[in-house]
């Protein structure tokens, strides 16, 4: 071999070597930034489950308490409200809950709850995140002479029934969480457990 | 005096720099109205870092702390207000002038070869700058802030399969909390910032070493005179820093304007339900984003869920935005400025310019049907101007171009 000639593929063996284990180096570096930014053990130990006495909650009314950061409505809703919510199936993308992901099996139920009367649900639109208003009063002059009671969303204008189903045309595609909850006595709900899961 | 500059000279290439980019940096003789943006966007860039330097003084990244560390700015920091209301207000014109900076590009076909990269590292910047501008409205921590935030951070929830712990790891938590804010604040103050400024020294890098373009978007390096400098340049020191003063007076005057008699702009520029701390449990009666982003939201709502899914409307949002990328690619016109194209062009840009306005108008309005049903006609036409462009731009009857620039 003349001292002129190069072996480049020597030289390009040790560049190849050398960038993959630059690479190798440059992601395990990486690796642990991006896990920083994921929820801290403190995030993941938050979001205790909640206590909440629904005795004090007039017929019709609906009560807000926060869990894991995010409201959770309990509605005591009256005859009236539960005769008008069955009588618009029709108008609904999933009237019988069939979406498994939307609610525990146990309310799996026209009405959505364990109790037909108190309805316990994530009030978080599934469309993008915002809280609905409730609108419970029926035919009102901006939603219409139709409209049964319910929640509309401000951000895009979702609407769900009186059991949180939204309706057709809304732009969020499923009906709002019933998050796992157990009746404790008759007047107290945990919010955060399942029933029959020891509290 | 003398002797100093040659000390430098010798160690860093003061003067050769000083001439490379200003005094015998030519720069074609025609330019006009639409050349002030570029160096006012750069103002612009300097007036945030610098208010958000002494903003970021007071101003503390916690939950509980965020929105009465911003009241105290404005009520207990002396000169606090005049800081505060110049950076809320600097936000607003920096969208101003990029869009009418952009614009510029387009009707004189600014981004066509051999501008491609300034181009895109334009819209690099664009994309970065609307990053900023959401995380730093996350900061003030009233109503408008989070559920604004709420609703965004969600759209990434809706991407297929990895959506759900996207938007976890965007917000560090499961609910947008302390940990998102604090994270805010430190893309807002350092990350984004840093990034920007990369990319404007790249975008200037690349168009001194291609030169501007121009109105008549006639190429002044083709003719040269005697002198090596093109027939139709003038060196950008003295004529364009004095154009470009005269730019920055007026825009200053206006700037002033708007931060001593209108900051909040009617509800434009700082939104009413922001002077509401947040509440996780309250969405606000009326929620629209800050008018610069509204275009998009228009599109995002315009699409009604396809098979259960919101991403069809998130994934058209995107491209709305990223879809300025392929410009340089979809023109095949062989005139660039508007003052040659025919009136194929012409149509279609205006169309555009109707249906962006129109859809910012739309995005701020709450949706109604009707509303609805026109912002998806818009949505068309803005995409229409896009992908139909190879074709409208190649069969038109552009006008003969001049070989130098007109007066
Ligand atoms: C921080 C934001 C920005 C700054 C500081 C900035 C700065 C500048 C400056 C100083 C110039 C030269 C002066 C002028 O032509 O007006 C320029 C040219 C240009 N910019 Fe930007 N720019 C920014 C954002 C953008 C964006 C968002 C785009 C497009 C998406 C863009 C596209 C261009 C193009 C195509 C040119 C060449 C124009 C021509 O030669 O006709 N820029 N920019
Ligand atoms: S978040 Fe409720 S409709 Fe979009």
């Amino acid at each position: 071999m003349s001292d002129k000639s190069v072996d480049t593929s020597k030289r390009r063996f040790l560049v190849t070597m050398a960038s993959a284990a630059g690479g190798a180096a440059t992601l395990a570096v990486t690796a642990p930034l991006i896990m920083s930014m994921m929820p801290s053990a403190r995030a993941k130990a938050a979001g205790a489950p909640v206590e909440v006495d629904i005795s004090k909650i007039e017929p019709g009314m609906l009560l807000a308490v926060e869990w894991r950061g995010k409201p959770v409505w309990v509605v005591n809703r009256t005859k009236e409200m539960l005769e008008l919510m069955a009588k618009h199936d029709g108008k609904l993308t999933d009237s019988a809950s069939e979406n498994a992901a939307q609610q525990p099996d146990y309310c799996k139920n026209p009405h959505r709850s364990i109790k037909p009367e108190y309805l316990i649900v994530v009030g978080i639109c599934t469309h993008l995140g915002c809280s609905p208003t409730f609108r419970k009063e029926v035919g009102p002059a901006d939603l219409g002479t139709d409209w049964p009671g319910g929640w509309f969303c401000p951000c895009h204008g979702s609407r769900f029934d009186l059991a949180a189903r939204v309706f057709n045309g809304s732009p969020a595609p499923t009906n709002m969480v019933i998050p796992p909850h157990q009746y404790l006595s008759d007047s107290k709900v945990l919010i955060g457990v399942d029933q029959g899961v020891a509290a | 005096m003398e002797k100093l500059l040659n000390w430098v000279d010798e160690r860093f290439p003061l003067t050769a720099s000083y001439k490379a980019h200003l005094s015998e940096y030519y720069a074609p003789k025609n330019f006009n109205f639409w050349y002030f943006f570029g160096s006012l966007a750069m103002l612009v860039l300097v007036i945030q870092i610098v208010t958000g330097i002494f903003l970021t003084m007071h101003y503390k990244p916690d939950a509980q702390m965020a929105f009465a560390s911003v009241e105290y700015i404005m009520r207990d920091v002396d000169f606090g207000w005049l800081i505060r209301y110049i950076h809320s207000t600097g936000a607003s014109m920096f969208f101003v002038v990029v869009y009418l900076h952009m614009f510029r590009g387009l009707i004189y076909g600014s981004y066509r070869r051999p501008r491609e990269l300034i181009w895109v590292f334009g819209v690099t910047i664009y994309l970065v700058l609307m990053g900023e501008a959401f995380m730093g409205y996350l900061l003030p921590w009233g109503q408008m802030s989070y559920w604004g935030a709420q609703v965004i951070v969600n759209l990434f929830a809706t991407v297929p399969f990895i959506g759900e712990d996207l938007s976890v790891l965007i917000r560090g938590d499961y609910v947008i909390g302390d940990a998102t804010l604090n994270r805010f604040f430190a893309f807002h103050v350092i990350a984004l910032p840093l990034v920007l400024l990369g990319l404007v020294v790249a975008h200037l890098v690349a168009l001194h070493e291609v030169g501007s373009n121009n109105p008549d978007g006639v190429e002044i390096k083709k003719l040269k005179g005697e002198d090596g400098h093109p027939l139709d340049g003038i060196p950008f020191h003295p004529y364009y820093t004095v154009k470009d003063i005269l730019g920055v007076v007026v825009f200053l005057i206006v700037f002033a304007a708007i931060v001593f008699f209108a900051p909040e702009m009617g509800g434009y520029f700082l939104e009413a339900n922001n002077f509401i701390p947040a509440d996780s449990l309250k969405t606000p009666e009326h929620i629209a984003p800050v008018w610069y982003f509204t275009p998009y939201y228009a599109i995002l709502r315009a699409i009604p869920p396809i098979l259960g899914s919101q991403f069809p409307g998130v994934a058209a949002m995107g491209v709305s935005v990223l879809i300025f990328f392929a410009l340089p690619w979809l023109d095949k016109s062989p005139v660039k400025s508007i003052r040659y194209r025919g009136p194929k062009f012409k149509i279609a840009l205006t169309l555009f310019v109707i249906a962006f306005v129109g859809l910012g108008v739309l995005g701020i309005l709450p949706s109604t049907p009707l509303y609805t049903v026109l912002a998806q006609i818009l949505s068309v036409v803005y995409f229409a101007f896009f992908l139909l462009m190879p074709w409208y731009t190649k069969n038109d009857s552009t006008k003969p171009v001049p070989e130098r620039v007109t007066q």
